[in-house]
């Protein structure tokens, strides 16, 4: 199978049940139409331009730099766009493609809820009905958003299965969508699932990295050394990765690596091995019996056991790195972050802010990294708060 | 070795001799509530009327069922259970009924593990999916299984899987579902062996109250397209369910309501409950009376 059919190399693919074949083959069908249609690109551009106030900034973070006395650090700003991370490129282009289907029902999961925010936010924009599952843990840990969901008329729908968290919303979404396949439109969030859905996901969150690249060609006239992004489902990632996949520069994803790698952690890549999770072959936490294990991060949006297939494959083709970063040292991220450049970041990207402060002193100071800074930390304060508290810090 | 899907054959030839289909296929989950008691309830099972199995392999994610599986499998796995469980299952069926057909029914990942190394790292991630799991088949077919369902492998994928398994002699049984397209229907067909299990509704294993309305008509258009066997399973329940499917395919598979008799009954009373629902969904016994 090539990579366009939706394989990559020998990950990917559509293992899904048989009822929601004849779906998958209609979304593909949909959006291969899209992708050709000047009008649905058109539409789209100027929804991210005037909705979500696209392009986002490219932020030279000087204050960061000279601490870290290495490597200049420029900032892919996702914080800024509407709902405060990367998850509403995604939302708003499935919620047109969706429209273009004619599904007037759209469910989705949610890990740390930015993706059920974006959705919600997509589906009140064009008056869609909008079920969001998440776990029940999650809806503890992340309550601001969950009721920023309900304010913007989504049903949130907590799920108790499993751990409660986004590996088991993501189960829930897809028993409700095999229940209601006819009408309703599944809004993956991550660039995971069966295909087409990581070719989508890409798609919809490669303008992070275009925009990225025009920009530091614009401001210093070079392309980044080193590409930097956090590593959960990998969607932030592989926006930013995929329109520099043929350029020279190191693309480095960051895994959650929780406790450490010898405890609980999310590092999929660096410690799972192959499966199948969710429709797509890819590399998957598992114990000996192929029974899928629990995932922990301190970040609720990188608490997932698998990862997006394509990852899975620029790993063993050796075109991306992927390393992993403590809850620990994520914090230290996030508060070296905002304590030098005035912005709190979330949860997730504290992780890559976190690898890119390893990285850097060891650099040269005309040696560039493009930090992909997918969110905001707004919903992580209380978590934040409670973890420093707890770390006597 | 078998000729591929020889028991279904026979066992759908005999009934249909016989005059009193449709065959109960129950779906058992392998392991609940402990993998000690399985056996006791697949003996039961095989007293009460069970014509075969379906042999349910414990997933941690199985994102096609229902509460009432979701829960099973994971007091399963809290309990031990793994694929070698299934197949101890499937070893005393075979022991008990020499010409019952067996089928293992579970998800991929956990077939794609117990057929690599047990350390992870030696699992080469350039395989295509299927081409490992012949150490499993060969297994599988030793301890007496006929057929594997892999509820997340379809046709499209299924290729290397059931060669793999047909060199062993066991079919990969295919599943089709109402959303299924004439196309989908065809490619399956052109591969099927033993019977083709067909989704009596769009949704996630779990009893419902009547049987799904456009079943006749889902059923007409599979069997315009094949002569291969056709079961229907989901939602099934109750013996006037059994009976209507009856009308239209030769054999019917109950799991959520199997596995929540057992899940209601007293410990130690559930070999007979087992029993005894499986007496009121064969018609052996009468619902109403209770005799």
């Amino acid at each position: 199978m090539s990579r366009e059919s939706g394989a990559f190399g020998p990950f990917g693919g559509q293992f899904a049940p048989e009822t929601l074949m004849p779906a998958l083959a209609e979304l593909d069908d949909a959006w291969t139409e899209a992708r050709a249609d000047p009008t649905f690109a058109a539409n789209l551009d100027a929804m991210l331009r005037d909705y979500v106030g696209r392009e986002t900034p490219l932020t030279y973070a000087e204050r960061l730099s000279e601490q870290l006395g290495g490597a200049q650090i420029w900032l892919k700003r996702e914080d800024l766009a509407h709902t405060g991370a990367h998850k509403i490129n995604n939302a708003l282009g499935q919620v047109l493609l969706a429209q273009r289907m004619g599904k007037p029902r759209i469910i989705a999961e949610t890990g740390a809820g930015q993706h059920g925010v974006a959705t919600a936010t997509a589906c009140a924009r064009f008056g869609i009905e909008c079920i969001v599952y998440m776990g029940e843990e999650d809806v503890r840990r992340q309550a601001l958003n969950v009721f920023r969901m309900k304010l913007l008329g989504a049903e949130v729908v907590p799920v108790t299965s499993g751990a409660r968290t986004l590996k088991d919303a993501i189960n829930e979404a897809i028993r409700d969508w095999v229940t209601n396949v006819r009408n309703t439109h599944y809004l993956i969030g991550s660039a995971i699932g069966p295909h087409p859905y990581p070719v989508i996901v890409r798609e919809l969150q490669s303008c992070i990295g275009r925009e990225a690249r025009d920009q530091l060609q614009e401001k210093i006239g070079k392309l980044p050394d080193v590409a930097v992004a956090c590593v959960g489902g990998g969607s932030n990632a592989i926006g930013l990765f995929h329109p520099l996949i043929d350029d020279p520069v190191r693309l480095i994803g960051v895994e959650a690596a929780g406790e450490g790698l010898d405890a609980r952690h999310a590092a999929t890549l660096s410690a799972g091995a192959p499966g199948v999770l969710h429709g797509t072959r890819t590399y998957v936490l598992q114990d000996e019996h192929g029974q899928i294990t629990e995932a922990h991060s301190i970040s609720a949006g990188l608490d997932y056991p698998g990862v997006g297939p394509e990852h899975a494959w620029l790993m063993l083709t050796e075109r991306a790195e992927y390393v992993s970063v403590t809850d620990d040292e994520a914090l230290d991220g996030l508060k070296l972050l905002s304590e030098t450049e005035g912005i709190i970041p979330a949860l997730e990207t504290a992780h890559a802010i976190a690898y890119a402060a390893r990285i850097a002193p060891s650099m040269s100071s005309d040696e560039v990294i493009l930090l992909g800074l997918s969110g905001r930390g707004d919903k992580d304060v209380e978590i934040v708060r409670d973890a420093l508290a707890a770390r006597g810090r | 070795m078998p000729e591929l899907g020889q028991r279904y054959r026979a066992a759908f030839a005999a009934s249909a001799e016989r005059g009193d289909g449709p065959l109960l296929f129950p779906f058992l989950a392998a392991g609940f509530p402990t993998p000690a008691e399985t056996p006791e309830l697949v003996r039961a099972a095989l007293r009460g009327g069970a014509a075969g199995f379906e042999i349910g392999v414990p997933f941690s994610d199985p994102l096609a069922d229902g509460p009432v599986h979701q829960d099973a499998y994971n007091v399963a796995l809290t309990a031990g259970a793994t694929l070698e469980t299934a197949l101890d299952a499937v070893r005393v069926a075979r022991a008990e009924s020499p010409d019952a057909p067996l089928t293992l029914m579970g998800y991929l990942n956990p077939f794609l593990a117990h057929a690599s190394s047990s350390d992870r790292s030696d699992r080469d991630p350039g395989s295509a999916v299927g081409e490992p799991l012949d150490a499993l088949a060969r297994r599988a077919a030793e301890a007496g299984v006929d057929g594997v369902i892999i509820v997340d492998l379809p046709v499209d994928e299924s290729d290397a899987a059931r060669e793999v398994l047909a060199g062993h002699g066991i079919s990969l049984i295919y599943l089709l579902a109402p959303t299924s397209t004439p196309e989908r229907i065809d490619a399956v067909a052109r591969r099927a062996s033993g019977f083709i299990y067909l989704l009596s509704l769009t949704g996630v294993t779990g009893a419902r109250d009547q049987v799904a309305r456009d079943l006749a008509d889902f059923v007409g258009r599979v069997r315009a397209r094949t002569d291969t066997p056709l079961a229907v399973g989901f939602g099934i329940s109750r013996r006037e369910h059994v009976v209507q499917v009856g009308t239209m395919v030769p054999a019917a598979i109950i799991g959520s309501a199997l596995t929540a008799t057992i899940a209601s009954a007293p410990p130690g009373g559930r070999a007979a409950a087992v029993e005894r629902y499986l007496e009121v969904v064969t018609g052996r016994r009468s619902e109403t009376t209770g005799e």
